[in-house]
């Protein structure tokens, strides 16, 4: 009997210094130990203040981009290949979910219909070449329902790539960036701790930072209207309108810009922040070797004329080429200030966005509020506590000892499980940590309230203590095994703070049938083989 | 030490009472839903803009509320937040306002811009050291270097200051000051603070009047989606249990055992509705709280029913049923006062943030430790007295 009590001691000792080295780790001073504490227990962002956001990704935004250059690449392809068309434009059904993409061709002469499949069929392999009813000169091209999903998953995953190589490079400590929602949602959600410029934060996480240079065919002009009437309301061909702002006034101008862009933020190897002669700062980027070649093309060709620095479809500034340019430029101008020079640079360094971000929830904690939330937590939990566990005692007397140490040892390992699957505390978990100990006291009231009932029937001490935890096991097995299948649900279904509940009372629950059921025996067992024979028990 | 020594109760004679008081409360929650126009949901479930502010002297509401107008925001909702020794408010608005414009955090922008009018802008190119973060002071101090470390190494200078913007931003964050310092040279209270190292800071940073301590912006896609949610996964909890409880027991005791349940969040809602108090989503926690509670307390019952059910082969149900609630009663007396102890102090304690939720589990445990006597009990009682008119006695799976 000694022998298995000991044996059993032993292994609730082990399992209390696992979960105290787990907790605090092997510290050598004070502060290292409050610093693996601190490492180790993950406090939510409503505890520790932060931001979280959930965002969506507008992926459409690529399949549209994707759509355009299909169109593009379609009209220089039958150039090239002489088939002629009367008309070529597409033609978008968005009121669909997802929407459809099509281009329709009118105009191509019957016998050349057949050139038009076998470019279709060679080259736009995401697309279907159909007939159009009614209509025997024309076809439309179908961008494939199963090609649209791979760049709305690709545009996700990207962005989810490029926000987070942004947030890195601003050295954000621990974000967490995941997807959120339901498939087909493609939605985000971007968790921040303790950074205190949430505005800052988001418009670089945002910023779409799709760079392009192309060359100026004409502007600025004062309005769009203006623009258009200098043309004789129609543009040249292969051009296209973009708004800026003109830098003495701040008035909106207009330029004509070539389609075609000389070089895109995708041909950058590199951008950083430097300063012009006069010290104001400006972000130099550099070229890889295609884009320099193509760069120094375009610029040698150009002297004198103006290159407009074109950043999410607005002109930031539109320089004069003094010379050519191959590998390296300088974006300046735009009235930077040094911290938007180099939130510039840092967005371009790290990419574009294959598709822009729209916010649809925003959470900002402020640190003094997640720390007076802590600070009122941990007051009330402990007040909390040690009303209990003193009304135990007092109920309970000697065994009230038995159910301190129960309830003691389950918040020990409930801390020290979550240290050790990273798991973050919220309130909501709180809320779980609550049950728990409420749950964790019933187990002890339900043995005890048992084995006083033993007792009154007559039965030995020893014979009672049995008979109590016996038949209060059931019980406590039903109580915990309802709630746990509950939380699994709520696991499985939830989504952020319900997950925290459940997995704080599932952790909490198990750990409880351990306390409660096997640790607090096993001091009962010790305590009936020291006493004399027939003393009584102290409950 | 001992409450109740064997009670002898005849719970099922005086159910009604009972019954009939659940109904009441039930019925005048559910009216005072039906009069209020459905729950009083909070921001993260109704969409909108939340605009946590505390203030260093007490605020102008009113003042507030004009700038607020100015600026073109209508039917914004200004409270104070906590005591009003806290010189906090809180300002939220609401979708139709939030969204009428294609940005999310239109609404949150004018009330920043506004109370920086108000309150007054700093200096230009300093920063607000009551909204700055640790990382921040730590560069700053690094860049004017107070100490004079610069000798001694890169890693030793880069922990000091970062030690000490730490114990700096602790020590303003830590209550009487709650995130607003009035005057710098209160940090001379932090231990490793000379007069240098705040005469460095004051190049840098300055002090406003006002910490936006928390702010919630929730679009309405997100909004909508959380209380679906909730709402199906509290019911597929329930429909688990059920499962749970039949297999264990019998289906009866599966169904009385949701009903009280049920029973229990539809009167704490209830309250809600009454006290005009939000559902948030902490509120949400708590009411999942409640429902594992409730469920742990009606088993118990339940389970000593079983119990005697295989003790006592024949008898009245009625009073087996009366015997149960009466053996178990000191373990419901003492679990629910234990945990109305621990809600209780949270309640009282935990802070605002928290409050809602401790409202719920007060009244919860109430709810839940009564239901299973006056509502899940009575269930069983009736359907196995039906059954034994038509001539089957009652009976419980073994376990």
């Amino acid at each position: 009997m000694e022998t298995k009590i000991r044996g059993r001691a032993i292994f609730i000792l082990i399992v209390v210094v696992i979960c105290i080295l787990g907790i605090i780790g092997f510290p050598k001073n004070l502060q290292e130990l409050k610093d693996n504490v601190h490492n180790r227990i993950h406090l939510g962002l409503d505890l520790q203040g932060g931001t979280d956001q959930i965002l969506q990704v507008q992926v459409e935004d690529a399949v549209n981009i994707t759509a355009g250059e299909a169109l593009d690449r379609m009209k220089d392809e039958l150039k090239a290949k002489n088939v002629p068309y009367a008309d070529i434009q597409s033609d978008d059904d968005k009121t669909r979910n997802p929407p459809i993409h099509r281009i329709v061709i009118k105009g191509v002469p019957q016998e050349r219909s057949a050139d038009l499949q076998a470019l279709a069929t060679d080259q736009f392999s995401d697309w279907d070449l159909v007939r159009v009813p009614g209509d025997v000169t024309a076809r439309e091209l179908v961008l494939k329902t199963s090609s649209a999903a791979t760049i709305r998953n690709q545009a996700l995953v990207q962005a989810m790539e490029t926000i987070r190589r942004r947030i890195d490079a601003l050295g954000v400590a621990e974000p967490t960036i995941a997807e959120y929602g339901q498939q087909g949602d493609f939605e985000l959600v971007v968790q921040l701790p303790g950074v205190d410029d949430p505005t800052r934060v988001k418009d670089i996480m945002q910023s779409t930072a799709l760079l392009e240079l192309k060359l100026v065919q004409d502007g600025p002009y004062p309005s769009r209207e203006a623009a258009l009437s200098a043309h004789g309301g129609v543009l040249p061909p292969d051009t296209e309108l973009i708004p800026g702002t003109n830098e003495q006034n701040k008035n909106e101008v207009w330029y004509v810009l070539n389609h075609i862009a000389a070089v895109t933020g995708r041909d950058l190897t590199g951008a950083d922040v430097s300063h012009d002669q006069a010290g104001r700062p400006d972000v130099d980027f550099t070229l890889n070797r295609e884009g320099a070649e193509r760069f120094g093309r375009v610029t040698g060709a150009n002297i004198g004329k103006q290159l407009a620095i074109v950043l999410d479809n607005r002109v930031f500034s539109a320089p004069e080429i003094h010379g050519q340019i191959t590998d390296r430029g300088q974006i300046s101008g735009g009235n930077f200030t040094p911290q938007s020079a180099s939130d510039l640079a840092l967005v371009l360094r790290s990419g574009a966005l294959p598709a822009s971000i729209k916010t649809l929830s925003d959470e900002t904690v402020g640190p003094s509020l997640g720390a007076d939330s802590i600070r009122h937590g941990v007051i009330a939990s402990i007040v909390g506590l040690v009303a209990v566990m003193g009304f135990m005692l007092v109920y309970y007397r000697g065994s009230g000892i038995n159910a301190d140490v129960a309830l003691s040892l389950n918040l020990l390992i409930l801390v020290a499980a979550m240290a050790w699957i990273g798991a973050t505390l919220t309130l909501p978990g709180i809320a779980g940590v609550i049950l728990t100990v409420g749950m964790g006291v019933d187990s002890n009231v339900l043995i005890f309230e048992r084995i006083r009932e033993e007792l009154r029937l007559g039965k030995a001490v020893g014979a009672a203590v049995a008979a109590g935890f016996e038949q209060a096991f059931r019980t406590i097995i039903d109580t915990h095994v309802t709630t746990v299948v509950s939380a699994a649900i709520l696991f499985a279904f939830g989504t952020g703070p319900i997950r925290g509940f459940a997995v704080t009372l599932t952790i909490g629950l198990l750990a409880n049938l351990f306390t409660s059921v096997f640790v607090s025996r096993v001091i009962f067992d010790y305590e009936l083989t020291r006493r004399e024979r027939g003393a009584a028990l102290s409950i | 030490m001992e409450f109740f020594h064997e009670p002898k109760i005849d719970w099922m004679a005086i159910k009604w009472y009972f019954i009939a008081l659940s109904l009441a409360l039930a019925l005048t929650g559910i009216i005072s839903m039906v009069v209020h126009r459905g729950l009083a949901y909070g921001i993260d479930f109704r969409g909108g803009t939340l605009v946590d502010v505390k203030f260093s002297q007490p605020p102008n509401i009113d003042s507030i509320r004009h700038e607020l107008d100015r600026a073109g925001l209508r039917n914004e909702q200004i409270q104070g937040l906590g005591p009003a020794s806290d010189h906090a408010v809180i300002i939220g608005l609401d979708l139709q306002t939030t969204t009428s414009s294609s940005a999310l955090d239109t609404g949150k922008q004018v009330i920043v811009t506004s109370l920086s009018n108000l309150y007054g802008k700093g200096p230009e190119g300093k920063t607000d050291f009551n909204n700055a973060s640790p990382q921040t002071v730590a560069d700053h101090l690094m860049a004017e270097d107070p100490l004079g470390l610069a000798v001694k190494g890169l890693d030793t200078t880069t922990k000091t200051y970062r030690d000490l913007a730490n114990a700096m931003v602790n020590y303003r964050n830590s209550p009487p000051r709650s995130g607003l310092l009035a005057d710098l040279n209160e940090l001379r209270n932090v231990p490793g603070v000379t007069p240098s190292v705040i005469s460095g800071l004051a190049k840098d940073f300055y002090l406003s009047s006002y910490a936006i301590t928390n702010t919630q912006i929730v679009g309405p896609k997100v909004g909508s989606d959380l209380r679906r949610q909730a709402v199906y996964v509290t019911l597929a909890g329930l429909g688990a249990m059920l499962v749970y409880i039949w297999f264990r027991f019998e289906l009866i005791y599966g169904v009385a055992a949701v009903v009280a349940t049920f029973h229990d969040v539809i009167i704490t809602l209830g309250f809600f509705s009454l006290l005009n108090k939000e559902i948030t989503l902490t509120v949400i926690a708590a009411l999942l709280t409640l429902v594992g509670y409730s469920m742990n307390d009606t088993i118990v019952v339940f389970d000593r029913i079983r119990e005697n059910v295989h003790a006592t082969k024949r008898g009245d149900f009625t009073k087996l049923v009366d015997h149960s609630i009466n053996q178990t009663l000191s373990r419901t007396i003492l679990t629910s006062g234990l945990t109305f102890l621990a809600v209780l102090s949270l309640f009282l304690f935990g802070g605002e943030v928290i409050h809602g939720f401790a409202f719920c589990l007060v009244v919860g445990v109430i709810i839940g430790t009564y239901s299973s006597i006056f509502i899940a009990s009575p269930i069983v009682v009736y359907f196995y007295q039906r059954l034994s008119r038509s001539g089957v006695s009652a009976r419980v799976k073994v376990a």
